[in-house]
């Protein structure tokens, strides 16, 4: 099959990769299937939930009926994309240590805790953007990391940075 | 044992890697994320070693190329066995 182009992603590209280089962004993203997050609460149960989030995320997942799996979903989505952001797949993180934070008008915020905020912040992120949704059966959540320092590592990536997220 | 630990481990890929082929096509060293295993597949996988082995993965342990393959999934399970 030829290779099809797409000039938006292109040009998106350049956008990123020069916002990346003047202002520090990083960006990640997932997708997850809300029937397999119900899967694996059959499966596992607080095995699952205990070991993936924290108190008070389990409380607002819960606090409305039928909701749990899905508002689950988003927030695991959330915390892929982080780790997608920082690049820290290979490190070893404790997914507790990724907070998605309800505030009384609506929005959410990340709140990160223990290792994954010193190495956010030695990396330089001091400010992150979250967004999540869900339809159907999937969930989804993408993440911006403001202020990240460029490296030698990312710059070697930023030539693929229209696929960041896609795993 | 060596064979025991590679055939429960197998089993529990079976059961939750989520894998788009048998895992009797799969071998020892194929990508187990290019085999189809997600995010969130290879979590249900570590918390079915952690039944099927009574160990538990310390963060350190819990990066993307420990779930890579059936090889270096063993290699992580016999090196908790023995810490354990």
């Amino acid at each position: 099959m030829p290779h099809q182009s797409f000039p938006i992603l292109d040009l998106l590209h350049q956008r990123v990769t020069t916002s990346q280089a003047l202002f520090g962004l990083s960006v990640g993203f997932d997708i997850v299937q809300i029937s397999q997050m119900e899967g694996s609460l059959r499966a596992f149960g607080e095995t699952f939930t205990k070991r993936l989030f924290t108190p008070n995320e389990l409380i607002y997942a819960n606090c409305d009926e039928g909701l749990f799996a899905e508002r689950l979903a988003a927030r695991f989505a959330a915390k892929e994309a982080v780790i997608k952001a920082l690049q820290l797949s290979e490190l070893g993180v404790d997914w507790r240590d990724i907070e998605v934070i309800k505030k009384s008008d609506g929005d959410c915020y990340l709140q990160l805790h223990g290792q994954v905020s010193r190495l956010a912040l030695s990396m330089g992120a001091m400010q992150w953007l979250l967004s999540m949704s869900h339809d159907g059966d999937y969930a989804g959540a993408v993440v911006m990391a403001l202020g990240v320092t460029p490296n030698p590592q990312i710059s070697e990536l930023s030539t693929k940075v229209k696929y960041v997220g896609i795993h | 044992m060596l064979e025991s630990i590679e055939l429960k481990i197998r089993d529990v890929l079976r059961d939750h890697g989520r894998l788009n082929q048998d895992i009797e096509r799969i071998d020892m060293q194929t990508d187990l994320y290019k085999s189809g295993m997600t995010s969130h597949a290879s979590v249900n996988v570590m918390l079915a070693l952690e039944g099927a082995f009574d160990i538990e993965f310390p963060d350190n342990f819990l990066k993307r190329s420990v779930f890579g393959s059936i090889d270096s999934i063993r290699r992580a399970v016999t090196e908790l066995r023995v810490a354990s």
